[in-house]
């Protein structure tokens, strides 16, 4: 199981306040559990640093956000000046996590800064089983490993293929276009 | 003779598909083994796994793994399966995908908003108007614009048609792969009516490209009314006959009943979501639960099933093809006039009429056509219920005329996960009958 350092306690006060992005809309608060909160396009955003990652998700998941929708990964090498709260420290990868709701009707949106040098972050499989296949998706195509993962395989790529094709430093490749001569007529 | 067995070792070496095995199941600790047997799909305990359910020790040392796929034509495509089989008994299974990964997600990144479109509309192959649907939306979210009512409309119309199509050959597929032959060619039939309804009102039958950002790509065909009233009168009384031929017949039922069972708790901790959800009776549907379009204003019932069963999972599918008539007669009796797309030059292409007169217009069509409109920076989460479930669209841009990033949340890549737990425990030749009920499209499985 991954080792989570600096733990925050549950619901604790607010860690940095001034939201970046859209800003928050009147009467949301600006942290949830300790993690701070923007709202982007009218959705709930929260940028949990690494270490806070899976606290928050348990934290979550108490509160009834019992389906975990999504998860994937951004590579921002070509698009290093995006809008993040203050205090948190932008790095390459972002992993994106998607939780819903039903008692609640409410999506949460979780950004996690992933450093290029070393990435890797705790799996949610012990949370939600559903993010197994998830989790190795965002392993194939963008190289970010899974701490805690059953089998943390390629699963769209072959097993042999070399890099992570959706990172931004891998090129797209052309196939030559080959011009040849007109058919002939019969 | 040591030749032919190096030739034989080299031609398995260079066959080889690496080592995208199932363990073996010495290897599996016995922690483990709580959590799910084997190397495949574990699930933590407490949450679904019963542990005096398992009978690991029971099964006999005779074990074999077999293929099934990805060539099998009960797949539906190149879906591959591996079980580890006890006679006829399926005690694990490993769902290995990847068979027909394009890159569509980062071809997405290639394309400009207005092109995006042809690319998601080529995941679900079945349901291209949800994909182009969840796209645009995203899109629009970002531009920060309003869509005017009648494509809203236009939409909701189109997206529930394609629901029907989608259902509708999902009993065609199903009848075929549990020997019910007839249902196969009356699906494909009643698929049909559908069908020619979108190649006149889109020009094409599949991969329509119609939603677009701001919109959709014309207005309905003069006469819509008619042809959706004729697919509305048309489809009730065959649907009542399909239940008959189905539900009354106790073969097709022998077959589903008691089949693949999952739990509700099973099913949201996997993440399945759509008529796989609703079959073990949790009522979530994002058309009633989270409205998008103008879902809120019209009425329908949301369909679950009890036993969450193969059988379920059909009766769900054809009573929701059956509130899709529902709505369906609804929006073409609330259809109202006005623009079929925004007006926002630079966003829509002006008409073919307006570049001969207005050196403006001119402008915006040649930009809108070479560089493609550009998106404020931000990212964005849309969702949809397409035909297999929640349909998502995470997009985000750096402010350039492509996006940045395009990730679409596929359904059928969340529901094949309980392929694992539906098939454990039951015969080999349930297999058939579970994998259809799942409806995994492989082009957005894979992308």
């Amino acid at each position: 199981m991954p080792v989570v350092p600096e733990a925050t306690p549950v619901g604790a006060g607010s860690l940095g306040a001034a939201p970046g992005g859209g800003g928050p809309e009147a009467g949301e608060p600006q942290t949830v559990h300790g993690v701070p909160a923007t709202w982007p396009c009218g959705q709930q955003v929260l940028h949990p640093a690494p270490g806070q990652y899976l606290d928050l998700v348990k934290a979550l998941r108490e509160e009834g956000f019992n389906l975990c929708v999504d998860l994937t990964a951004v590579d921002y090498l070509a698009h290093p000046g995006r809008h993040l709260p203050t205090g948190v420290r932008p790095e390459r990868f972002e992993l994106v996590v998607n939780l819903l709701s039903f008692e609640h009707r409410r999506r949460a949106r979780l950004r996690v800064q992933v450093p290029a040098a070393e990435p890797v972050v705790p799996s949610l499989f012990r949370l939600y089983p559903g993010t197994e296949a998830m989790e190795r998706e965002a392993f194939d195509m963008m190289g970010i490993r899974f701490d805690g993962h059953p089998d943390l395989t390629r699963i769209l790529m072959p097993e042999d293929w070399e890099g992570h094709p959706l990172r931004k430093d891998y090129s797209v490749g052309r196939v030559p276009v080959q011009f040849k001569h007109p058919p002939e007529t019969r | 003779m040591s030749t032919r067995q190096d030739e034989a070792a080299a031609l398995a070496a260079e066959t080889s598909e690496g080592v995208q095995e199932m363990a073996v199941r010495s290897a599996t600790e016995s922690a483990e083994l709580l959590l799910e047997q084997g190397a495949v799909l574990r699930l933590p305990e407490g949450v679904t796994v019963d542990p005096s359910d398992l009978d690991v020790e029971a099964a006999s040392e005779e074990t074999m793994i077999i293929n099934m796929g990805p060539q099998h034509p009960s797949t539906h495509g190149v879906l591959r399966l591996m079980m580890e089989l006890d006679g006829e008994t399926v005690l694990r299974t490993k769902p290995v995908i990847g068979y027909l990964h394009t890159g569509m997600e980062k071809t997405g990144e290639e394309l400009t908003y207005l092109q995006g479109g042809t690319n998601v509309t080529r995941m679900d192959y079945l349901a291209p108007l949800h994909n182009e649907l969840v796209f645009s939306m995203a899109v629009e979210a970002l531009l920060g614009i309003e869509v005017p009512e009648r494509a809203t409309w236009i939409r909701m119309l189109m997206s529930e048609l394609n629901r029907l199509s989608s259902h509708v050959l999902w009993m065609a597929t199903n009848g075929m792969d549990l020997g019910a032959l007839s249902m196969m060619v009356y699906g494909w039939r009643e698929r049909e009516l559908v069908l020619s309804f979108f190649e006149k009102a889109t020009g094409l039958r599949m991969n329509h490209n119609y939603i677009r950002p701001g919109g959709v790509a014309a207005d309905l065909p003069p006469g819509w009314e008619d042809d959706v009233l004729a697919i509305c009168e048309a489809f009730p009384p065959r649907l009542d006959d399909y239940d008959d031929l189905l539900t009354g017949q106790p073969i097709f039922r022998e077959r589903t009943e008691n089949v693949g069972v999952l739990t509700p708790q099973e099913a949201v901790a996997l993440s399945a979501t759509g008529p796989i959800l609703r079959s073990t009776g949790v009522e979530w549907d994002l058309r009633r639960d989270m409205p998008y379009l103008f879902y809120d204003q019209v009425e329908f019932d949301v369909i679950a099933g009890t036993y969450g069963d193969c059988f379920d999972r059909y009766a769900v599918r054809l009573n929701e093809m059956r509130e899709s008539i529902r709505i369906i007669r609804q929006i073409a009796g609330r259809m109202p006039k006005g623009d079929y797309r925004s007006q926002d030059k630079k966003i829509t292409p002006p008409p073919r009429a307006r570049i001969d007169e207005s050196m403006e217009a001119l402008i915006h069509h040649f930009k809108i056509f070479t560089e493609g409109f550009k998106v404020p920076e931000g990212e964005v989460y849309t969702a949809v219920e397409s035909p297999r479930g929640e349909l998502g669209c995470y997009l985000v841009s750096d402010g350039s005329a492509k996006p940045y990033r395009l990730h679409i949340r596929a359904p059928s890549f969340a529901n094949l996960q309980t392929l694992p737990i539906m098939l454990r425990g039951g015969l080999v030749a349930d297999a058939v009958a579970v994998i259809s009920s799942v409806d995994p499209i492989m082009g957005e499985v894979d992308r």
